[in-house]
């Protein structure tokens, strides 16, 4: 039927059309038309920091939104973060090497009793897509290894999910030990989950509650700049 | 020999199911991030006393407490290999408490999802998610469970595993998906993909329907979606007591008793059969609900969606992705196709 739109060629589309059709493979999930359309990106001596902004952050900020707007759901959005991730495998040493800007950095975790991670994967992956440095502390974390990757990452931003409610104070855990040790201003927490809400954030302590990944690559950013404009005034 | 649910819904139109287990038991102590089925075997009593507060509330079924008791979950607290042991004995205790009441009350062994996902996307492919509900499913059934209860399932593929493990195991089963995104699941299903996949599997569940996801509202907006696809297999309302807070320390839920006696009448007008409550939902809510459901007569009519809102509170979402106001799908965006 569509047998004349498989046979896109990428190589022969220019620049913007190629960045549409990447933005286009990226909704669409396809991991091996998005490292294809890198390689040629690069290859047409495009800087890693362009290709990463323009053709994948931009394509997962559609994603991303369509996710927000529920037309899009977490199997779609698995499969783009997934193609985006191929993307990314190719530019990260090219990011590096060429000592391109950084976003910020975040430390991301389940907490402990909880091994539904695919909120918290989400955040992850998008974070990536937006130019952010993740570390993922994965499933079941106990307040001791969130210290231990604060103390060893020194990052901006603190991620935490939960999703039952049997978890979600475990948060709140995690936030007073960190008041106590006198650490809790040196980090934006970000908290998220299905159960929870802006009251519960605000009750255990976060800085922000986060509907969704596409809503905490926002607050991320925000936070991000605010940070800047103080360091800027200070 | 008929199961026990089967029976009591040959006999009444409407039964109530029983509320929360995790609220209930951090009420007892358990604490945040421990595993609530290790207490099966460590704090029987509480257990006892968890069953025992939905049933002498009025519940006619109630679920064990063997949510969380798959060995993916399991495996967090070390304890994966002990997956039929605390099953079982989840389901020993349902049967003792149920068998001491004089009435019939059905044990429902409770199955929450694996929380891996599925492949493509994820990991965990179907052959060992039937397995792994196999083995909970067989230890339930040891116990004693009348019925093996899956919930807050949200991927098709994990549904239909769960079906197949009840299969496996000989059991009549119910199964609810939770909605809590947009009115359709994590994963997008909606309510009308839920109605019309239960049909298609080999071992049909005895009822099926929603719980947990957000707020009363909510869902009951998704039994109509089940009742608009015009099934005859009855269908089960378990939602939230409200929308959670965090109050001194501790989780509580904004739904009063009386709201969720009203959620319950409005839920049998919807056209629920087996109606409880999920997070949130004291033993205080079921008797109002149980109070509600004998006294109050059914309406003449399905309720609109405005009088669930001005009753219970607004929906989270404009549409639930079913029915003329379906949001738009990704068409737009679909120039190459996946080959």
């Amino acid at each position: 039927m569509s047998d004349q739109e498989d046979d896109i060629i990428l190589s022969e589309l220019n620049d913007e059309e190629l960045v549409q059709q990447m933005h286009d493979d990226l909704y669409d999930g396809l991991a091996e038309e998005i490292t294809e359309g890198v390689n040629i990106l690069l290859e047409r001596g495009w800087e890693p920091y362009n290709i990463l902004t323009e053709a994948l952050v931009a394509g997962m900020t559609i994603v991303g939104h369509d996710f927000r707007d529920g037309i899009l759901f977490v199997p779609e959005v698995l499969l783009a973060a997934n193609a985006m991730k191929a993307g990314m495998a190719i530019l990260k040493p090219l990011l590096i090497e060429t000592g391109a800007p950084r976003m910020g950095k975040m430390v991301i975790g389940t907490v402990k009793g909880d091994i539904h991670d695919i909120g918290k994967n989400l955040v992850s992956m998008m974070m990536e897509g937006a130019g952010f440095e993740v570390i993922d502390l994965g499933i079941n974390n106990a307040v001791e290894s969130y210290l231990e990757a604060l103390e060893a990452e020194q990052p901006d931003i603190l991620g935490m999910s939960a999703l039952l409610t049997t978890t979600m104070p475990y948060m709140k855990v995690v936030i007073d030990t960190l008041v106590e040790k006198g650490i809790r201003d040196d980090y934006t927490i970000l908290v998220g989950g299905a159960p929870l809400n802006e009251e519960f954030g605000k009750a255990i302590g976060a800085d922000s509650y986060c509907r969704d990944a596409a809503v905490a690559v926002e607050t991320a950013k925000d936070y991000m700049a605010r940070k800047h404009n103080q360091l800027a005034a200070g | 020999m008929t199961d026990a649910l089967t029976q009591l819904m040959t006999e009444r139109d409407w039964l109530l199911a029983d509320g929360a287990t995790g609220t209930t038991l951090f009420n007892m102590g358990l604490t945040s991030g421990d595993a609530p089925e290790l207490w099966n075997v460590d704090k029987p009593d509480n257990i006892r006393a968890l069953y025992k507060g939905a049933v002498d509330a009025g519940s006619d079924i109630f679920l064990t407490n063997s949510f969380g008791g798959n060995a993916s979950r399991l495996k967090l607290h070390d304890a994966q290999s002990r997956v039929r042991e605390l099953n079982r004995a989840a389901a020993e205790l349902g049967r003792e408490v149920a068998d001491a009441t004089g009435r019939t009350v059905v044990v429902a062994g409770s199955i929450g999802p694996t929380g891996d996902i599925m492949e493509p996307m994820g990991s965990l492919t179907f052959d060992s998610a039937v397995e792994m509900f196999h083995e909970q499913a067989e230890g339930l059934k040891e116990g004693g469970a009348d019925v093996l209860w899956v919930e807050t399932i949200s991927a098709p593929e994990e549904y239909k595993a769960a079906a197949r493990a009840a299969e496996l195991a000989g059991m009549p089963w119910c199964g609810t998906m939770s909605f809590d995104t947009a009115g359709r699941t994590m994963m997008g299903v909606t309510s009308a993909d839920l109605a019309k996949m239960v049909e298609t599997l080999s071992l049909p569940p005895l009822a099926f329907g929603a719980n947990c996801g957000v707020g009363a509202s909510d869902l009951l907006r998704t039994v109509l979606g089940f009742a608009a696809q015009g099934s005859e297999r009855p269908i089960i309302a378990k939602g939230n007591a409200g929308i959670p807070q965090y109050v001194d320390g501790h989780i509580h839920y904004d739904g009063t008793p009386d709201l969720m006696a009203d959620y319950a009448v409005l839920a049998r007008d919807c056209g629920a059969t087996i109606i409880g409550g999920c997070c949130g939902t004291t033993p205080d809510h079921l008797r109002a609900m149980r109070e509600a459901l004998e006294t109050r007569p059914r309406g003449e009519m399905r309720p609109t969606l405005d009088q669930i809102a001005s009753a219970l509170g607004g929906f989270s979402s404009a549409s639930d992705g079913t029915g003329d106001d379906a949001g738009p799908r990704p068409d737009r965006r679909s120039r190459r196709r996946r080959s």
